[in-house]
């Protein structure tokens, strides 16, 4: 107690100096009088009894001195003169202060930004009761399932869910989920959410209490779903029902069913993925509502649910993937059903559950972009490096200037530490006014980059929060910059023995060896990581290029896509092909249009199909897996894909025909090494839906990418839409324009309507459907660009800093060399020489280094090597030819000194 | 400052206390001079390094201060003991009887030896 009120007065006795001091005085000065009286009392003379007093009390100043320490804080008061002082150094250089501040700003901000993304997406947990025990479980071995897998990351079919439950020991309680897209809209055009179809016990595992009315209970999740109930989410309830409470109680209509609407979920729940929002949930018995082809309860090919658990108490996530091991068989074995192919129900049987942690939520965005932030913030860090070579290359230069001024103190009795410190005071106050700044600029970021990464088809959701870790990571970084850019310079400018710097009258001691040499290894770092970022960037860059110019064997200029439902036409199984047929005959008609076709699969769309093949005359243990596309006649006209043989569909292929394909190179050149395949027959293995099939190959086409990109061409099997034994309600139409798209998707709009008003239909342009497929890779071109111009500029920064430094050192040897007759071309080449030895050495690290690093690119890469030797000279061409450049200028100023000058200059 | 200073300090703190005890408020020379009387001029110390110990004791609390005027009217800064500085007075007394005691047992001639 004594001590915190001691300390406070202390604390106060930094304020009012002025007046205690002055107290100070005047109570000692009465002491002297009451002694000078005393003394003379005693029979002194006036002299002698005050030089008596003063005797006897002592070095006054010293006392004085003793006083003042003991009535402030001395630390902390000289401290606030360091900063006091340093900011009037700063305040006195605005040039170098607001360079210095503005790129430690943008360092740690791009830092700051891409961890804050990080952060979100790979660090912050769900905002449920204790995230930990949150545990999806999952197949551990799911190659060679059969059936469809319809949401991202779905592991099990509802029987498998229903034996998990029922078997597992782990979890104090668990339930199921799967994501989709509902359509809000009664009739006419799609409006739609997105939704979460959830088994009763969803919301009390997670912990999630309602913010309005009630969340599901198991009763709301019966069989048959006698009252079908919906909970929205609060972001939902505030657009849609405008908050208001009264929306308890309504009715809202999901995918043309109605739902009465029970309650509100808190605002901060935003679902269990990271990267997406949800608008509605529904439970999970909602499937019987819809017809029964849809039902997905009763299927054990359709993987369609994410089950989660919350861990009992004392189960580590070891012991429950351990226990779900044990229980697989008996849940795999129980859970086939009849759909499931034969032939590979002994691979089903072998499958495995597992436990893994999921207290983060699951994330596609996270799974697509995780490693590429890391290597972002990689790449951040770099640039950051360069901020601080370059700023300590300033402040060394900004040291040496003041040598004289450190030389003076040092003489005056200043120690090396008090010096230190106060040129550290310096560099702490850049560096916190830049990571302030920094952090701002961060929050600007990264919003940036989240509107960079959502697509019109895909929007993200990605809450970003100042949080505790970037505030941290801010400062972190911040406190490291500062100390490699100021420490270095500091210790580095107060290494001056007082005597030799007061003798040396113009030029002090920074100017000899030891300190340049640190200024040239500077700049070789400098130039090092330059070199690294702008391979980077070049590397993305071309990379990026070579995935926008790649032949993919199609062209889509003018296509669009059109996704129609039609469920509503409640249209019997044998009526729908022909319906679809027509659909496409009368989009065909309208002007403009020149060709239209279905297609089960789109092209690039990252869907896929495939299936086991095998030729006749050979078994089913040489099958190979093939991909798959059901299409209508038209699909190759409208992608221009070229006929090599044989023939297209035709109106007469039908059901009752034989069953006949086209096939693409790739087929002919894997599965018939080269032979003509027209005529040819093959084998499928049997589906959840058909037995084993055989069809005739009636085409050959060209070569063209199936699902994505960055696949090579593989074998493609092309049946007929005309054939397909299994029409859903469901089509995707391919539609070649020679109108712009927007009007094409206006004329398919009024068309459609007119067909129907019960078809709901969505579209999409191909090409912008390509270019969103190419997110990542156009985010890396892009930023790496930018890292790398910024690194560059700063490389030219510092090289002309230097080498104008060299300039001003050496201005009297060129005055003796331009005396003795080197001529103006010859100085020139001296300082260029110079810039081409630090270039050199920096090249050779920063390409030593790049090949260290770009194993961590690799994998981002497309169709060029992370070594790639074009890229490595380019970069180091580029670089070369900025700093030839940054280095002329100050070369040929001193080229253009007149000797007379320059022997006189000192 | 050393170790010797605080042990001086230490002390100089109670003979401060005890002083102000005995004789009531009382500016810093009167302090000094007590002090040098009592201890028979044993004690040859600077007066000046009592000023910080003053303040000291005041930042504790254990000591208030005033500006008032002397006998032979000189404006002069009076210091007088606070509650809180007689309890203090009392502890650290009893503490450095307690110490003074230890110490004479163990300076007291050889009854323990041979």
């Amino acid at each position: 107690m004594r001590r915190l009120r001691a300390l406070l007065l202390k604390f106060g006795g930094l304020f009012r100096r002025d007046r205690r001091d002055a107290e100070l005085s005047s109570e000692i000065e009465s002491h002297l009088q009451l002694h000078i009286e005393d003394n003379l009392r005693a029979g002194m003379n006036r002299e002698e009894a005050r030089r008596h007093a003063l005797i006897k009390l002592g070095g006054i100043e010293h006392t004085k001195e003793i006083c003042r320490d003991q009535r402030g804080l001395p630390l902390l008061e000289v401290l606030l003169r360091d900063i006091q002082y340093a900011l009037r150094i700063l305040r006195k250089n605005p040039g170098f202060t607001a360079v210095a501040v503005l790129t430690l700003a943008l360092g740690i901000g791009a830092n700051s930004a891409i961890f804050q993304m990080l952060d979100a997406l790979t660090m912050a947990s769900l905002p449920v009761r204790n995230p930990k025990e949150i545990v999806e479980i999952k197949i551990a071995n799911r190659e060679g399932a059969r059936g469809s897998v319809e949401f991202w990351n779905a592991q099990a079919s509802y029987p498998l869910w229903e034996e998990i439950r029922r078997r597992q020991e782990a979890f104090s309680s668990i339930f199921a989920w799967s994501s989709g897209q509902y359509n809000l809209s009664p009739s006419g055009d799609a409006r739609w959410a997105s939704g979460l179809e959830v088994s009763g016990s969803f919301f009390s595992t997670l912990g999630i209490q309602p913010a309005l009315g009630r969340v599901f209970v198991d009763a709301d999740n019966q069989p048959g779903c006698s009252t079908p109930s919906a909970v929205l989410s609060y972001a939902f309830w505030q657009t849609e029902y405008a908050g208001d409470s009264s929306a308890l109680g309504k009715k809202i209509t999901l995918e043309h069913q109605l739902y009465e609407i029970i309650g509100v979920t808190p605002a901060n729940f935003t679902g269990l993925e990271v990267g997406n929002k949800f608008d509605v949930a529904i439970p999970l018995c909602s499937e019987s509502l819809g017809s029964a082809e849809d039902n997905r309860s009763n299927a054990s090919t359709e993987w369609w649910l994410v089950v989660i658990g919350r861990l009992k108490p004392g189960w580590t996530i070891e012991k429950a993937a351990q226990h779900l091991g044990a229980i697989s068989p008996g849940a795999f074995e129980s859970s086939l059903r009849p759909d499931y192919p034969k032939a590979s129900i002994p691979q089903y049987l072998k499958f495995k559950l597992t436990a893994v942690p999921a207290g983060g939520g699951l994330s596609r965005l996270r799974e697509s972009y995780a490693s590429s932030l890391w290597l972002l913030l990689a790449i951040s860090g770099v640039v950051l490096l360069i901020v601080c070579t370059n700023l300590a290359n300033l402040m060394l230069a900004r040291a040496s200037a003041r040598e004289r001024e450190l030389t003076v103190r040092t003489a005056l009795g200043a120690s090396r530490a008090r010096l230190i410190c106060q040129l550290l005071t310096e560099g702490v106050l850049l560096a916190a006014a830049g990571a302030a700044l920094g952090v701002w600029l961060a929050t600007i970021l990264s919003e940036l980059l989240l509107q960079f990464l959502a697509t019109e088809s895909s929007p993200v959701f990605l809450p970003l929060h100042l949080d505790w870790r970037v505030i941290a990571f801010a400062a972190g970084v911040a406190t490291a910059a500062c100390i490699l850019f100021s420490l270095a310079p500091a210790l580095r400018g107060t290494r001056v023995s007082p005597s030799s710097a007061l003798k040396s009258s113009g030029r002090g001691a920074t100017s000899g060896r030891a300190g340049f040499t640190l200024r040239r290894l500077l700049v070789i770092s400098q130039i090092a990581f330059s070199l690294m970022l702008l391979i980077g960037a070049l590397l993305f860059t071309r990379s990026f290029l070579n995935l926008t110019t790649e032949d993919t064997g199609l062209h889509w200029n003018g296509v669009v896509i059109s996704y129609l439902d039609l469920s509503r036409l409640n249209l019997p199984v044998e009526r729908r092909v022909t319906y679809k047929s027509e659909l496409v005959r009368t989009l065909q008609q309208i002007p403009g249009v020149e060709s239209a076709a279905e297609a089960s699969i789109i092209p690039l769309s990252d869907s896929s199909s495939s299936n086991a093949v095998w030729m006749a005359g050979s078994d089913s243990t040489h099958a190979t897996e093939c991909s798959f596309s059901v299409v209508g006649p038209d699909f190759f006209k409208t992608l221009r894909i070229g006929m090599l043989a044989g023939r297209t569909f035709l109106p007469g292929d039908s059901p009752a025909s034989p069953n006949v394909a086209i096939v693409n190179e790739s087929f002919v050149r894997k599965m018939l090494h080269g032979a003509y395949p027209v005529g040819l027959r093959f084998s499928r293995e049997a589906t959840p839906r058909d037995p084993e099939m055989q069809f005739e190959i009636v085409g050959l086409v060209k070569d063209s990418k199936y699902n994505k990109i960055r696949r090579a061409v593989s074998p493609v099997i092309y049946l007929s839409q005309a054939q397909d034994h299994h029409p859903t309600t469901l089509a995707q139409v391919l539609i070649r324009s020679s109108l712009p798209p927007s009007a094409t998707v206006a004329a398919l709009k009024s068309s459609i309507t007119q067909i129907s008003p019960d078809i709901t239909a969505t579209y999409e342009v191909f090409d912008t459907m390509v270019r969103d497929s190419l997110m990542r890779d156009r985010l890396m071109a892009w930023l790496s660009s930018f890292f790398g111009l910024l690194a560059i500029l700063l490389a030219a920064v510092g090289l002309y800093g230097v080498i104008a430094y060299v300039v001003a050192q050496r201005t009297n040897e060129v005055g003796i060399r331009m005396a003795l007759g080197a001529s103006r071309s010859e100085i020139v080449k001296m300082f260029l020489g110079e810039t081409a030895l630090l270039l050199g050495i920096g090249c050779l690290a920063g390409g030593a280094m790049s090949l260290a690093a770009g194993r961590a690119a690799g994998a981002l890469l497309y169709g060029l090597k992370p070594y790639d030797p074009v890229t490595f000279a380019l970069a180091a061409a580029l670089l070369g030819a900025v700093a030839i450049s940054a280095s002329f200028v100050p070369a040929r100023r001193a080229a253009r000194v007149d000797p007379m000058v320059a022997l006189r200059y000192e | 400052m050393g170790e010797r200073a605080d042990v001086w300090q230490g002390t100089l703190t109670l003979m401060v206390l005890k002083t102000l005890q005995a004789l009531g408020p009382l500016h810093g020379y009167g302090i000094a001079r007590r002090i040098e009387q009592t201890s028979g001029d044993l004690l040859a110390v600077n007066y000046g390094t009592l000023y910080p110990a003053l303040l000291k004791l005041e930042q504790e609390g254990y000591i208030s201060s005033e500006w008032g005027t002397s006998d032979n009217n000189r404006k002069a800064k009076y210091y007088k003991l606070t509650r809180a500085g007689r309890k203090q007075l009392e502890k650290e007394a009893r503490e450095w009887e307690q110490t003074t005691e230890i110490l004479a047992r163990f300076l007291a001639p050889g009854k323990e030896s041979a």
